[in-house]
């Protein structure tokens, strides 16, 4: 089975800092990716230029083989490749139940239409399905700024996962919520994700929520893949901990 | 209660058309210009108040009220055309014209830069009106007789009550676009845009097209309030194009706040009603009485006037709740 995402060479310099430096990544269809490595090795970085957030200074992004190197994200989106955020990325002033209809109509490519309305029957009944499999049905019609940072982040994900996206790149879904919801909103998005077939790429710092639910991880550091691998022989060897930890 | 409270901006909207239809016939004729000119002044509010709720502050929206009563007003002098609905229509597609041109450069910026280049257009407009006077009579204006209604001029003493009654018929047609508009989906998408323009692209949505599209929506309601205006005035002036009229029309859209589409009307009316007073009753500080409007408005009723309707309406809905449920 070929790459569904692959990069060369993919090298972004910030002023006289490197973010990244040819990194050289590939991921296959149908993967559950955990991306780990210690503050400013480029993980980040990988997923802002995958989906066109900042432009490579050189190398190259392919999706199913296709060059969408320094495209903007929207053309990267519609292609089939979407992404959530660290910091939730929602609509502060939309209810929960209106920033998933938006994510629908806009999916359907009537995001321009100024005549119909937002709240279709049908809309309504797909959200309200999709709000259930992230197990926020409950908060529909709240704001966003009532959920809770777990409901957010679930929000966050659940906006991206509307678009029925065939690659979904996650940056730290679970940074900011605490232990014990940590694992209950892996195991909602693994189900969700896994159940659709959705290949997967999360960045993520808790080596526990990697080693649990990755099937393959990669390490970052410096702005280079430094090992890749399944998450229990990684984790096993001292030179990779010392690569994420800074210790044994 | 949640329901009932959903219904009440109708309830709301039927009762108001109701009373806008049944009173006008009694009231006196300087009231009946005053409506006249609220409601048609309401429809460049109206565009202000989409744009708000992009986050988008213009100070130049004069620009499209002077496109469209000028356009209106060369349309009737030199053209000839003298039936109301045709007019309208000509100001209209003459003020979407204008603002699909501008807005093609002006929906790349936000903010201040956004608000700032408006008001640079709006006294570019406003130079030309005055220094073309051969064409656009300058200074001392441009005369906009008074159209037919269907083939008929309304006789004198109906043609106060005609211009208010179309007045309010096609405002009320501007309301309900702007409802649909703000209902649908590229309605939502401008409210996005607002709150979270990268999010917009990551889902796939344009931002550019939803602020052009929203820009270019404003400008033909602009351009249809400077058409009713012009009509009811019988006058136009190179000040409709002017920063204070933009001014004017930012203060009405806080005055009467952005919670519905209903609240630019009420801010207008008061607006029309309060400086028409204050320039009575002290006509040398008139501006003095609305500054310190503004400022109550701002300190106090910071979601402008319809803010007041939200108490009010959980009253009624409590009071329906019970009645319907009965002793």
């Amino acid at each position: 089975m070929g790459a569904v995402l692959e990069t060369g060479a993919l090298t972004k310099f910030f002023g006289m800092v490197r973010a990244v430096e040819d990194l050289e990544v590939q991921i296959q269809e149908g993967e559950l990716v955990g991306i780990v490595g210690p503050n400013g090795s480029g993980k980040t970085t990988f997923l802002n230029l995958v989906t066109g957030y900042v432009k490579p200074d050189r190398g190259w992004v392919r999706y199913r083989g296709r060059d969408i190197t320094g495209l903007p994200p929207r053309a990267v989106v519609e292609l089939g490749i979407a992404r959530s955020f660290q910091m939730p990325q929602l609509y502060a002033g939309l209810t929960v139940l209106e920033n998933l209809l938006l994510a629908l109509a806009i999916r359907a490519g009537k995001g321009g239409e100024f005549w119909s309305p937002l709240a279709q029957e049908s809309r309504v009944q797909e959200a309200l399905h999709i709000l259930q499999q992230f197990g926020l049905e409950a908060y529909s019609h709240l704001g966003v700024s009532q959920l809770p940072e777990g409901g957010r982040k679930l929000l966050d994900v659940a906006l991206s996962f509307a678009r029925r996206p065939q690659v979904l790149l996650m940056d730290e879904p679970t940074s900011g919520v605490s232990v014990k919801d940590k694992f209950a909103i892996m195991d909602t998005l693994v189900r969700v994700l896994k159940g659709s077939q959705v290949t997967t790429v999360f960045v993520e710092h808790d080596m526990e929520v990697v080693q649990r639910y990755a099937q393959r991880v990669l390490v970052f550091n410096d702005g280079k893949v430094v090992a890749d691998g399944p998450p229990d022989a990684l984790f096993a060897d001292p030179s990779v901990r010392r690569a994420i930890l800074g210790r044994d | 209660m949640e329901n009932l409270l959903r219904r009440l901006p109708l309830l709301v909207a039927v009762l108001g058309l109701l009373l806008f239809l049944a009173v006008p016939p009694f009231l006196p004729r300087w009231t009946l210009f005053l409506l006249t000119l609220a409601w048609a002044k309401a429809m460049a509010v109206v565009g202000i108040v989409l744009l708000l709720r992009g986050g988008l502050v213009t100070f130049g929206h004069a620009l499209f009220y002077a496109v469209g009563a000028y356009a209106a007003g060369f349309a009737s002098k030199g053209l000839g055309v003298r039936d109301a609905l045709a007019l309208v229509a000509l100001g209209v597609v003459a003020g979407a014209g204008m603002a699909a041109l501008l807005g093609a450069f002006l929906a790349r910026y936000r903010e201040v830069y956004f608000a700032l280049l408006n008001l640079a257009f709006s006294m570019v407009l406003y130079a030309l009106l005055l220094k073309f006077y051969w064409v656009t009579g300058g200074t001392d204006g441009l005369r906009f007789p008074s159209p037919t209604l269907a083939g008929v001029t309304p006789s004198p003493p109906f043609l106060r009550l005609a211009h208010y009654y179309f007045t309010l018929g096609l405002g009320v047609l501007g309301l309900y676009g702007a409802y649909r508009f703000i209902t649908s989906p590229l309605g939502y998408t401008l409210r996005a845009v607002r709150d979270n323009e990268v999010r917009v692209e990551y889902m796939g949505g344009s931002v550019w097209r939803a602020v052009y599209s929203a820009y270019i929506f404003a400008g033909a309601l602009g351009a249809l309030g400077g058409v009713l205006a012009g009509m009811a005035v019988g006058h136009l002036v190179p000040e409709l194009a002017y920063w204070t009229q933009s001014g004017e029309f930012v203060f009405v859209a806080l005055l009467g706040g952005t919670g519905s589409m209903l609240a630019p009307v009420a801010g207008s009316i008061v607006f029309e009603f309060v400086r028409n007073y204050a320039f009575k009753f002290s006509p040398y500080t008139w501006q003095m009485t609305l500054g310190f409007v503004l400022l109550f408005i701002i300190l106090f009723l910071p979601g402008g006037l319809w803010s007041l309707s939200e108490p009010v309406a959980r009253r009624w809905a409590k009071w329906a709740l019970s009645w319907r449920q009965g002793p």
